[in-house]
């Protein structure tokens, strides 16, 4: 939880303030247009917290994550100690993958709601010198835009999303062949494979979440 | 007693020594037509042999010829593609994941690199089985103490893997597969990549460990001056040091040696037997490994 949590961290809220303050003057320059500016702050928080977050948080991670655990898993592989273990009597599905997992299902939750959160700030900090919107404006239109079922959205998908890049890292880690070679070409699949199940797992999410937050309507 | 395996035609399964009460003839370690095989075709092609209670069997052969997939499969880390592999009298193949690594807490494994966890220091790694079997830290205190006394890395004892050369790697390899008193050891390649000198030391710990705890032992070597150590000489615990077998009580075990070469080419079983057969062996290929 430390490595994947602590370390992450960093990267998480750099990101979260970037991507915050983008959301801010890509939507800004569309509202002025038709002189709703005001708005800015439910567009961010719905999108931040909805979507953005758990996606980029989960991609963060995965690139992040996902990569270490496929090239520690495989060097441990390659180097006969996967093999030690089991000689001296110890599951590795038990003792390698379940603490990753488990540590990414839990951490990547609190990733993605500090994300979020630095998010809005980064929005904000944006929105109060170019745009001029009260503080008080900004942050209480974006925690009115919030509704339950946004906040539950946002906190479920990085569950899953923290459940496919864990597995998908040690899968890969596990099932290296060709040395270190494979090592390298293991990582680099753990990657790619964990972030395009993200993005498709996402939307699938979403379809699934809009449908109940709709009371069963699309 | 010797076995030539003329190619084509399989070896019959070794015969209980004669001599030997039954109760030293019972196999601990029992291949029978064992055949294994990848993608790029069959390594193992029908081995059969018998290990019986304080053997050392050696095995020998070219590079490729199955000498670690022998191993894995004794310390059922493989399973055979046919035929049977029995080890302390449970069929290895038969066994679920589960019930093999309760069976695995009875061999111990010396890896051709050493598999030291990189992560962990030295008595992290020794005490690995130890911390997984749940026993007092006190106990497994004094436990790894021990074993890295056997081995002579009582001072590396805090230091990480890469911290130690290739020798001390193997000897801390040795001290973990002997901590938890295994009746059964196997090793693959102690020696392999290391200097004569340091070869000599682990020989002699696999010496003091054959001769100290009456382990059953399989070891794959490409240096037959490793295996005639191991047949001509032992551990002489009162003096602590090691001496060579007189040929008086070489002669005393009726021709049952306790150190038996088992030579592999092309999957199968070509030679098994003991020194004194292997060295009278007119066989033109046997000669080459002893140039």
């Amino acid at each position: 939880m430390d490595i994947i949590g602590i370390g992450s961290l960093p990267i998480v809220l750099l990101t979260g303030v970037f991507i915050g303050a983008v959301m801010v003057l890509q939507t800004a320059s569309q509202f002025e247009r038709f002189g709703e500016t005001a708005l800015t702050g439910d567009v961010v928080a719905l999108a931040l917290v909805r979507e953005l977050g758990p996606a980029i948080t989960g991609l963060l991670v995965a690139g992040r994550n996902a990569s270490g655990m496929a090239s520690e898993l495989g060097s441990m592989l390659v180097t006969e100690q996967v093999d030690a273990m089991r000689a001296m009597g110890t599951d590795p599905n038990r003792k390698l993958v379940a603490p990753r997992v488990l540590a990414t299902v839990c951490v990547l939750p609190l990733l993605t709601a500090m994300a979020d959160f630095v998010g809005l700030v980064g929005g904000f900090v944006i929105a109060y010198f170019t745009l001029r919107i009260g503080r008080v404006e900004f942050w209480t239109r974006a925690v009115n835009a919030l509704q339950f079922s946004d906040l539950m959205q946002g906190m479920a998908k990085p569950v899953v999303f923290g459940f496919l890049l864990a597995t998908v890292g040690c899968y890969k880690g596990l099932t290296v062949r060709g040395g270190t070679q494979g090592v390298g070409r293991a990582t680099t699949q753990a990657v790619v494979i964990s972030s395009v199940l993200i993005l498709i797992t996402d939307f699938f999410l979403t379809k699934v979440s809009l449908f109940l937050a709709g009371g069963g309507k699309f | 007693m010797c076995i030539y395996n003329d190619l084509g035609v399989l070896a019959p399964p070794a015969q209980p020594l004669s001599g030997m009460n039954a109760a030293s003839n019972e196999p601990v370690i029992s291949f029978e037509d064992v055949r294994l095989g990848f993608d790029e075709g069959d390594v193992l092609r029908g081995v059969s042999f018998r290990v019986i209670h304080k053997e050392t069997k050696v095995l020998v052969g070219e590079t490729g010829t199955g000498k670690t997939l022998i191993l894995k499969l004794a310390a059922g880390l493989l399973k055979p593609a046919s035929g049977h592999v029995r080890v302390l009298g449970d069929d290895l193949g038969s066994m679920s994941e589960t019930q093999l690594l309760q069976f695995r807490r009875q061999i111990g494994f010396v890896f051709q690199e050493g598999a030291l966890f990189d992560s962990m220091t030295v008595a992290e790694n020794v005490a690995y089985r130890l911390n997984e079997d749940g026993l007092d830290e006190r106990e497994i205190d004094a436990r790894v103490r021990e074993a890295l006394g056997f081995v002579d890395m009582e001072d590396a004892i805090d230091k990480l893997p890469d911290e130690l050369s290739g020798g001390m790697r193997r000897r801390v390899s040795i001290a973990r597969a002997l901590v938890s008193r295994p009746p059964i050891v196997l090793y693959d390649s102690p020696t392999a990549g290391l200097d004569p000198i340091t070869s000599h030391t682990i020989i002699t710990l696999i010496l003091r460990l054959r001769d100290t705890l009456g382990v059953t032992s399989l070891m794959a070597t490409h240096r037959l001056q490793d295996a005639f150590a191991l047949a001509n000489f032992r551990f002489d615990q009162a003096n602590n040091r090691v001496v060579r077998i007189s040929p008086a009580a070489l002669a005393a075990r009726n021709g049952q040696p306790s150190t038996t070469f088992l030579f592999l080419r092309e999957g199968k079983v070509y030679f098994e037997g003991g020194q004194q057969a292997l060295l009278e062996s007119p066989d033109a290929y046997l000669k080459k490994f002893l140039v």
